[in-house]
Order: C-alpha cells, then structure tokens, then sequence
C-alpha cells in the first residue's frame, strides 16, 4: 500500500533539465533516503514535495490525495532544513510551539506539547533558550521537534546532518531513526552521505543527473547494483569492464584477467560489454595461489590503514584492484610486493548497464 | 626594540593624523557656534534664565513644540507606511529591479533641497496639474492643497522616505529565506506570516528608520516654511523667526538649545536599547 507517490516529475529550469520523469511510492512510516552527488536533484525533488518549487510535469499524491494547487503552508508537511531555519527571536519552546499556534491552538496547552516535544527529542529544560544559546546539535533537535510537534503527514530532511563533527553526527543519527519510529511518521531524508545512507534507510534513492538510478534496501544496494553508477557511489568497488563470452557456462573476458567467471544472472547475453564488480573485502590477499578459488598476481602499491582493517591497492598488470584485509594480516606485506589476489565465481557481479 | 616600539607609536597616530582636518573643521564650524548658541541662550540681552523660562512656559512656544512632535511623529508614521512594502518589494526583487528601485527612491537625494520643494510648489499650486487634474474629472471647487499641513508633509515624507527604506531594505536582505520557507512549511501565511516572523526580524530596521526619520524631521526648517501653513509653525521656523525677524537671539538660542536636548534625550533612550552605532546600517 504505497502513501506517498511521485508520478512522472519532470522540472526544468529554462533549458536545464533538473529533474527527468522521477517516479517513486512509499509506504506509511517508512524512512526513504535520496542519495546522490551534488546537483543531482534531491533538494529539487523535496522542495517539489513541500511545495515550494513547481514542477514541470507530474504529480505528487498523499494518501491518494493529489497535492497540487496547495500552497505550502496547506500540505502539513514538516521540513528541516540544512541550516535549521530556527526564528532567532523566539525562544526552543516557542519555536516548537510556532506551528501549533498557526493551528490556533492555545498558548498554555501549545506550550505544554512544545515542552513534550522537546523532551522526546532529549531537550528538556533547554525550552526557555533561544536559538544563538544552542550548540549546533541541539538546535538540530528543537527543528525536528519544531517539525513533527504538529504530527505531519510527511517528513522531509535536507542534509539535515551536513554542518556537524563526525561524532555528532553519528549520534543525531540514531537520534533521528528513534524518533522516527516512535512517532511513525513517513519520512524523506536526503544526504550524499553513502554511510549516513546505509545505516538509516528502509530503502535509498539513488540519484544522478535528475534521475532517480536505483531504488533499493540498504543491503541490496550494496550487494545488488543495478547500474555502475551504483557499484562506484556506495562502498569501495573493484570495477571491471569485461565483454560476456559465454553465457551458459556464466564467464566474460577482460583485459589482464583473462576470463572470468562470474555469478548467477538473466542479465548476460553473448558478447555483451559489461561491467564485473568484486567488493574489495571479497577477495584474499596470499603469497601464494589458493587452490579451489580464482587467482591473479598483483604489485601492491599503497597500504590504506584503517586501524581494524586495511585497504590493499596494487596492479594486476595494468587494472588497478583493491583487496580488504584485516589489521592483523598487513603485516605480511609490503609496499612494492608481489603477492596473490583471489576470489569465488561467487564474488563477481555481473552489472549489465 | 625602542625603534620598534617607535615606530609602532607613529603607526598608530596615523589615524588621528588622517582625522585632523575633520576635527579642525568640525570644532571651528560646530562645535565652536554651538558653544557660542549656549552661551547667548543665557546672556542675551542679559544674564538671566529667562528666555528658557519663557521657551517651556510661553503658550505658543508649547504649542509649537508640541506640534512639531506631532509632526515628526506623523511624518515617521508616514514613511513607515509607505516604506516597509517599498523595502520588501526591493528585496524581494532580482537585484537589478531592486537597484532600479533604489534609484528612483533616492533620485531625491540628487536633486537640490530647494529644487525639490519649488517643484511641490508647482505640482500643488493653484494653477498646478493637479489643480488641473481635479477640474477635468469635475471637481470645481479644488481644496487649497499649497501652503497647508498636507503640502508640508507630503513633502518631508517624500525626502524622508529614502532614510527609511534603506534602513529597512539593509535588514531585509539580510533575513535568511530559510526563515519565511521554515514558516511557512509550519502553516505561516500571509498576515500571521507577518506579525509572528517578519516584523519581529524586521524590527531593528524599522526602529532604526523611525529614530533616523523623527530626529531628522524635528529639525526641519525649509520644507514647512516654504510649503507648510504658517499657522502650523514648527520649532525650526519659529527659531528662524526669532533670528530673523525679531532679532531676539537669546530667544533664539533657548528655543534651538531646548530642541538640542529633546534630540539628545530621544538619541540616548535610542542608544540604550539599540546602541546608535546601529543607526548606520
Ligand atoms: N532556481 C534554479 N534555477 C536554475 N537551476 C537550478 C535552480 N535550482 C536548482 N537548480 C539546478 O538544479 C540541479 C539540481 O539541484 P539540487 O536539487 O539542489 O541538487 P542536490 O540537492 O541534489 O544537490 C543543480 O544543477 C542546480 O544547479
Ligand atoms: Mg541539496
């Protein structure tokens, strides 16, 4: 049962394509993602959404409610925005309390709700500050609470997270997701923040050049791409390009690996160009080959340390590969090594676009 | 080090070199006839507290004052109200649209003061177009719109105006749109728009124009002279009488120097709440 629909939405500005025939359905309560580069649409698609901008062509619908011809004061939708749009003269509570007073509801009982709100985001005691006496994350989370104390029937994020240290960050994350169930309200959070992406959504949209590249759970994006587009944007890749030999016994041939067998698939036709991806912490790092999997010989050339794991980058004659080993293991090698790099049929993906 | 030192000391007179000739002038042409303007408020024609005694009890003195704050008040009201959508019409404007604006509301400010209120006195005089204007669409009996409270307002509010729009227009532009959207996402529209977001983040700027505006207007002495009534006298006028006709110049001076405190006063309650440095934009 899908709640909120996008339906065919073209915008463009002048001759500038922003957005080319979007097309999206959510379900009640459910926590959408836009991903995507800079420019690619996303704060388009939401303003789209909230009203503000109009599109060209298409629709939006709520609950089988066109949205069209409502101003957006009139969509009951709650929008936080990068900068938070806090009024500097009011005080937390009586930011919180703005949208129920626009609802005509009275100071005392308003209040009270602002106050409520203000304690499910972790604000308590903070309602009489104003905006300038908050620190960054903290007036993150009166926003929120300004834009759901008013039970909306959407709500929207734009890089809500962009201006904050790493560590915050993390923590208004799961910040975000805990309230977001509590209340259950349907919610589209926008970032080009792949991690950010990962951890929070039921589903992502991908987005690039104003259209919307894939549309999937977390998981399934990492392990299934559609597109190349998608291997290289979430998570590290290695990308082959590789033309499909035969497609019973599943093998393609690339340059310097010679054939390669790859996973099960309906996308593969004789002599189809496509791309093969091999996730970096699907392969082994060995001094020798290893007997039972597929194996190529490789130049390392830089080690990436991350403390728990590393990155191994090297040459398998003129491809660049990437192999993920544990912290433990890098010992073993060095810079400037040759060394064996292996894999299972298993591992390669096969991405037709 | 003392050359250092040394050198750092001249560096920093620097400033106060480059301020001489300001402050020269400002002590020879201000600050020295002011001084001058005390003094003879109290020793003209003798040393006595007399002429003050009769600026702040004399009838027609009182009424002058009083109806010269009315004025200003009413002047700054004005320019308020024809101000604050000419601001937010700039700034909400294309750039270009909004320079063109500010032209046009500052073309006054390019024009002679004197020029400016000769062509008023055309525009409203009796065989002026507006005269004519009201003859053609069959008025035959044209109220006397020259040389009453109306042509004297009209006319200060046109100079004043610009004042406040700038003081307006500065804050505006600078009122993140983040803020209007943020309100109306929440269910803000136009009238409550206004009230509960607006003008609370407009309101440095509207003070502002309306201290710059009331202080300027008390002082004014050409305008309401040549096109005002001359039953509706305002203290600069009367000054200038004194002066002129009278040649009662401790009167005169009481007057200007009762004047000069009343500004004082409205300035320091101003600089209280706001800090005058603000005044400037
Ligand atoms: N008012 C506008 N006029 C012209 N181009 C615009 C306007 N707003 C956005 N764009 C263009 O539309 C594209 C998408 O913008 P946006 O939706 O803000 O991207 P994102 O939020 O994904 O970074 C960008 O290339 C941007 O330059
Ligand atoms: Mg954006």
């Amino acid at each position: 049962m899908s709640y909120l629909d996008l339906k065919g939405i073209n915008k463009s500005y002048g001759q500038f394509v922003a957005l080319n025939d979007v097309n999206l359905s959510a379900a009640k309560g459910e926590f959408v993602t836009f991903l995507g580069p800079s420019g690619s649409g996303k704060t388009t698609t939401l303003m789209i959404i909230a009203g503000f901008e109009k599109a060209t062509t298409g629709s939006v619908e709520i609950d089988g409610r066109p949205l069209q011809g409502l101003a957006p004061h009139e969509r009951n939708i709650g929008i936080v925005f990068q900068n938070y749009g806090l009024f500097p003269h009011k005080t937390a509570a009586e930011n919180v309390y703005f949208p129920l007073q626009m609802r005509s509801v009275k100071r005392a009982a308003g209040l009270k709700r602002a106050e409520e709100m203000l304690e499910l985001v972790g604000l308590r005691d903070f309602g009489h500050r104003y905006p300038k006496e908050l620190s960054g994350g903290q007036q993150q989370r009166v926003a929120l609470a300004r834009a759901l104390v008013f039970e909306p029937s959407l709500l929207l994020l734009d890089e809500p997270l962009g201006a904050l240290d790493k560590n915050l960050r993390e923590q208004m994350q799961i910040e975000i997701k805990r309230i977001q169930r509590a209340l259950g309200v349907t919610t589209i959070f926008v970032t080009h923040d792949q991690t950010e992406a990962m951890s929070m959504s039921d589903r992502i949209v991908v987005f690039e050049g104003g259209r919307i590249n894939q549309v999937a759970a977390p998981l399934d994006l990492y392990h299934k791409p559609e597109t190349r587009f998608v291997a290289g944007f979430i998570g590290e890749s290695n990308l082959i390009e590789a033309v499909v030999t035969d497609p019973v016994a599943r093998t393609a041939s690339a340059a310097h690996l010679g054939e390669v067998e790859y996973a099960p698939t309906d996308k593969a036709k004789k002599g189809q160009g496509v791309t093969l991806m091999i996730r970096p912490e699907h392969m082994r790092l060995s001094r020798n080959p290893i007997e039972g999997r597929r194996n190529a010989q490789m130049k390392v050339e830089t080690i990436v340390n991350y403390g728990d794991n590393a990155l191994v980058i090297g040459k398998v004659g003129d491809l660049t590969m990437r192999v993920r080993v544990l912290g433990a293991d890098v010992v073993i090698i060095k810079e400037n090594q040759d060394c064996c790099i292996s894999w299972t049929p298993d591992a390669v993906y096969l991405i037709a676009k | 080090m003392t050359g250092l030192s040394n050198m750092t000391e001249r560096k920093n007179l620097w400033p106060w070199l480059l301020l001489t000739p300001l402050a020269v002038f400002l002590v020879v042409f201000f600050v020295v006839p002011l001084i001058d303007v005390a003094v003879m408020s109290f020793t003209e024609p003798r040393l006595t507290f007399a002429n003050y005694e009769r600026a702040l009890t004399g009838t027609l003195y009182q009424k002058v004052f009083i109806n010269t704050f009315l004025t200003a008040g009413f002047v700054t009201l004005c320019c308020l109200l024809v101000g604050y959508p000419l601001a937010y019409l700039m700034s909400v404007s294309s750039q270009r649209t909004a320079m063109l604006i500010l032209l046009l509301v500052t073309m006054s400010f390019w024009t002679s003061f004197l020029v400016r209120t000769y062509a008023w006195m055309v525009l409203l005089g009796t065989n002026g177009p507006l005269v004519w204007l009201f003859q053609a669409v069959g008025i035959t009996n044209p109220p006397q719109l020259l040389f009453t409270r109306f042509s004297s307002t009209l006319a200060m509010v046109h100079i004043l105006a610009p004042y406040m729009i700038m003081n307006i227009y500065s804050v505006m532009r600078k009122i993140d749109p983040v803020l209007v959207r943020s309100a109306e996402s929440l269910g803000a529209r136009g009238g409550s728009l206004l009230r509960h977001v607006y003008l609370p983040l407009t309101a440095p700027g509207i003070a502002n124009g309306c201290v710059l505006v009331f202080v300027i207007c008390l002082g004014f002495y050409v305008t309401p002279v040549l096109l005002g009534s001359p039953r509706e006298q305002m203290i600069a006028g009367l000054i200038g009488t004194q002066l002129d006709e009278f040649l009662a110049f401790g009167m005169g001076s009481a007057l200007a120097m009762v004047l000069l405190v009343f500004t004082m006063v409205i300035l320091t309650i101003y600089h209280r709440h706001f800090g005058l440095d603000k005044l400037w934009g």
